[in-house]
């Protein structure tokens, strides 16, 4: 075969004269970029996927990857990626893979809004001297509480009131499957998930038995492979979450190839070994949303009416959808921007298909208020939660809580490469090699995601402090305290947003 | 009065008006009013009618509280002679805005009186809406079925400030009313000739707005049906209250915030029946960590009230009186980012947010204190 046309992305580079020949760049590269020349480290570079673990575990500052100056001839409008892609086609017939969130220049509207402050009129609270809340309750509310007097001349609740799940903050992590990502990094979620008091998702692979100690911070899922599922799984987590789809492959469904099955994977999903592990694109029994409404109150009956939460992929027409769903019985709504990361997704779908959360959880909690029915499900935006700004805005926006995932990777070393369906991923995360997944210790990544967690909570709790206001039930759907910048009327008008000096 | 003020005046009657009216509906365009304020109420638990006069002594006291651009007056029991009817208190932009208005009401309502307001003219008050009272009762006939004739006249109250352009109710309850309007405390007063009336609940409030102009509707006292409130203070959670309210029907009209607390006490009591204790915990919610310290049956119940009520929690800084027809309640928010204090003299209860201006109209009260944070101060008036 000759040389690929497609020229490489980075240039790996060794410095000879200050590396020591320690090669631990040959070991730490999942992806043999580098190999023993004798007397020196050799460099295949096409390889490199700027994972930069090889940088990180040079002693000597040796190495350098850059980003190839070797360009196409530069047109604006026919783009790098668009050309690269159109030899890797040329070379394979197949269709582009990606791994995490899209990365086009689409408008990115968190970046257009702004949160509002005190000044005057009502003072900024402190939140290091004041009561500042973030607990979040996660679950169908009544309309309204009825309440009898007691004996004793007290209040008592009359009201039965639906199942909860109490977090500690307005912030959980998103479904990631074992398969998708090793075992390791489903420890560390788990382990940071009960830390932290907030919630992790087992995604759909299953439950494996070392993470059922953490059983009280996890949602199980059900998809479209229905991998896993049995009874005790289904009853294993505090809810059990329906996926519908994803926002980084809306409308298609998943391919785990059968490389990444080794048998503990194999035994979780309840799979042989070494099949594929193919999740079809719609869910056969669910054609329709009374379909849904009976798979909904099917898991209900199973798991004595925990809370279901239906995840849907972030669509055009997402209000209706969501107003259905919540019609059907779900108890929590996940929706999913098209910013939303994935493990593998044909790179034509998650550059091209979906609506951003933001605009999503604006129309859907509009349309649920519409509708009178916004206290009937919680909202979980996800799709690109950069920062705890990000999630501010999106909670000021109408939705309960966020959800993230490649921000909780990236504490465990992810880079946001983009390599995940390869399976080679050289910092344990998503892969099943074991000389891979080894390096990611379970208890020191949990430190640095808890951290994680711990300082977007101490600035959610400034940024509420500087709003004048003490609990997060405040910020949710008030979007008086947003403003909009160099943002259109139209746009404006969905979100529901006033433009800046208004 | 400077030319300025005047000016102001004139601007404001013509400009938020008008705006505000066709920006409510669209949803978006809605401005808050945010004011530093000073309110006062006093109650008679013996239901005896005090004239006016009291509470404009207590209100005119606290003048560095407000800075001319809002004040109002609420009274219960005053219109003994009427006492069964709904007294609607309207105020137009323009004469021909009130046959509108009165077509609509004729068409729903029996209608046994209707008089201008009695106002008495003042200099600093140069421009002022025409101000009609009604008192009415809904027709036998609207009420058929299983409607509500609380609801009905709400609806009625809805209608009119957001569909009828130039025309707003402000007091719409029976046995009582508001008076408020653009103007200092004493003018105001004067133009209304407060100290006529008589009334065994009384309510003030005089204003500071910061960012919004003053103008006639946005004064305090809010009201609806029975329901009256005066406020000091900013509530930052408005934008989730607004939307909230509108989930069950409520249209917030009279660009401020102080409307989302009328309307909010509506719902938790009238419409959901909470009692008037259980309503003073949602606006002014306990925090977590003593909801969890507490006994399993409280903090059953309270648990369940932050999880149904969470968008109704009034967050930021206020203190706030609220009449109704059995009593008169008090109440700051969470922290207590607003004064607030009261005493008592024999069968009467004062509250305001100076202990000055309670002790210019009371001396030598029995007992004065400060009321904590979210603990309401609840008194009824004797059966």
């Amino acid at each position: 075969m000759f040389k690929s046309l497609a020229p490489p992305e980075y240039l790996a580079t060794i410095d000879q004269v200050k590396c020591i020949r320690c090669k631990r760049c040959i070991q730490n590269c999942g992806w043999s970029v580098y190999s023993w020349g004798g007397d020196k480290v050799l460099i295949d570079t096409s390889k490199c996927v700027k994972c930069l673990r090889c940088y990180h575990y040079c002693p000597e500052e040796a190495i350098q990857i850059l980003d190839n100056p070797v360009k196409f001839k530069n047109n604006a409008y026919w783009g790098y990626n668009n050309i690269r892609n159109l030899k890797r086609q040329a070379e394979t017939g197949g269709i582009p893979l990606t791994g995490m969130g899209s990365d086009l220049p689409y408008p990115i509207l968190f970046d257009n809004l702004l949160i509002d402050a005190c000044q005057v009129t009502n003072p900024s609270i402190d939140p290091l001297r004041e009561p500042m809340e973030l607990r979040t309750y996660l679950g169908k509310k009544p309309a309204s509480v009825e309440f009898e007097k007691g004996k004793d001349g007290k209040l008592k609740l009359k009201t039965k009131m639906p199942p909860q799940i109490k977090i500690n903050l307005p912030l959980i992590f998103s479904p990631m499957s074992y398969g998708s990502i090793s075992l390791n990094a489903q420890k560390v979620l788990a382990i940071a998930a009960k830390e932290c008091g907030i919630l992790m998702n087992t995604g759909e692979g299953g439950l494996h038995e070392d993470l059922l100690p953490y059983r009280d911070s996890i949602i199980v899922q059900v998809a479209s492979g229905r991998f896993g599922v049995n009874p005790d799984y289904l009853n294993a987590g505090v809810a059990v979450e329906i996926k519908i789809g994803q926002g980084a492959k809306p409308g298609i469904g998943g391919h785990l190839p059968g490389e990444k099955i080794p048998l503990e994977v194999a035994r979780t999903r309840m799979i042989p070994v070494g099949t594929d592990a193919i999740s079809p694109a719609p869910q056969h029994d669910i054609y329709s949303i009374e379909d849904l409404k009976q798979l909904i109150y099917a898991i209900k009956e199973a798991t004595d009416y925990k809370p279901v939460s239906v995840k849907i992929a972030a669509v055009h027409n997402v209000a209706a959808i969501a107003s259905g769903i919540v019609r059907a019985g779900a108890d929590i709504i996940y929706l999913d921007g098209f910013r939303g990361g994935t493990g593998a997704a044909p790179s034509i779908i998650r550059d091209h298909l979906g609506i951003p959360i933001e605009h999503a959880i604006a129309a859907v909690d509009d349309r649920l208020r519409q509708e009178g029915i916004r206290n009937e499900a919680s909202i979980i935006a996800a799709g690109g939660i950069r920062s705890s700004a990000d999630a501010a805005k999106a909670i000021a926006l109408g939705a309960d809580a966020v959800a993230i995932a490649t921000a909780a990777l990236t504490t465990m070393g992810c880079t946001i490469c983009g390599k995940c369906y390869t399976g080679n991923c050289s910092w344990g995360i998503t892969t099943q090699r074991p000389e891979l997944t080894a390096r990611l210790d379970p208890e020191i990544f949990a430190e640095r995601l808890i951290n994680l967690v711990h300082a977007w909570e101490h600035e959610l709790k400034e940024i509420l402090g500087a709003l004048g206001i003490n609990a997060v039930d405040s910020l949710r759907g008030n979007r008086e305290r947003l403003r909009g910048v160099g943002l259109d009327t139209q746009t404006l008008d969905i979100l529901g947003v006033k433009p800046a000096g208004r | 009065m400077n030319n300025y003020f005047e000016k102001n005046i004139f601007v404001n009657h013509e400009g938020p008006i008008a705006k505000g009216k066709k920006a409510a509906d669209k949803g978006l365009g809605y401005e808050k009013s945010i004011s530093g304020c000073g309110l006062t109420g006093l109650i008679s638990k013996n239901r005896t009618r005090l004239s006016g006069k009291a509470i404009v002594e207590s209100l005119c006291l606290m003048n560095d509280r407000g800075n001319g651009l809002g004040a109002g007056y609420a009274a219960y029991g005053i219109y003994p002679g009427f006492k069964d009817f709904y007294a609607f208190h309207i105020m137009y932009d323009a004469p021909s805005v009130r046959w509108t208005a009165e077509e609509f009401l004729k068409a729903n309502y029996h209608i046994e009186k209707i008089e201008e307001i009695p106002t008495f003219p003042v200099k600093a008050i140069a421009i002022s809406p025409l101000l009609v009272r009604y008192f009415i009762k809904p027709l036998k006939e609207k009420l058929a079925g299983d409607v509500n004739e609380s609801d009905f006249v709400v609806n009625s109250v809805m209608k009119i400030n957001s569909e009828i352009d130039g025309a707003y109710v402000f007091s719409s309850g029976k046995n009582m009313g508001a008076f408020k309007g653009v103007g200092n405390p004493c003018d105001i007063a004067e133009f209304f000739r407060i100290e006529d009336y008589e009334g065994y609940i009384w309510t003030a409030h005089t204003r500071f707005p910061t960012n919004t102009p003053g103008w006639w509707g946005g004064a305090h006292p809010f009201t609806l049906l029975d329901w009256s409130i005066v406020h000091n203070g900013e509530i930052s959670s408005y934008g989730i209250n607004k939307r909230y309210l509108e989930m069950f029907g409520y249209k917030l009209t009279l660009l401020t915030d102080t409307e989302a607390a009328a309307y909010m006490l509506d719902l938790l009591i009238r419409r959901h029946g909470l009692d008037i204790a259980t309503a003073c915990t949602v606006l002014a919610a306990p925090f977590w960590k003593n909801i969890d310290n507490m006994d399993e049956q409280k903090k059953e119940a309270l648990t369940a009230l932050r999880l149904a009520y969470g968008s109704a929690l009034l967050n930021g800084p206020f203190s706030l009186l609220f009449g109704h027809s059995n009593g008169l309640v008090g109440i700051n928010d969470r922290i207590k980012l607003r004064p607030l204090v009261a005493a008592t003299k024999n069968d009467l209860v004062y509250m305001a947010s100076e202990e000055s201006a309670i002790r210019a109209i009371c001396p030598s009260p029995d007992k004065v204190w400060t009321p904590r944070a979210g603990e309401p101060v609840i008194v009824e008036l004797n059966k």
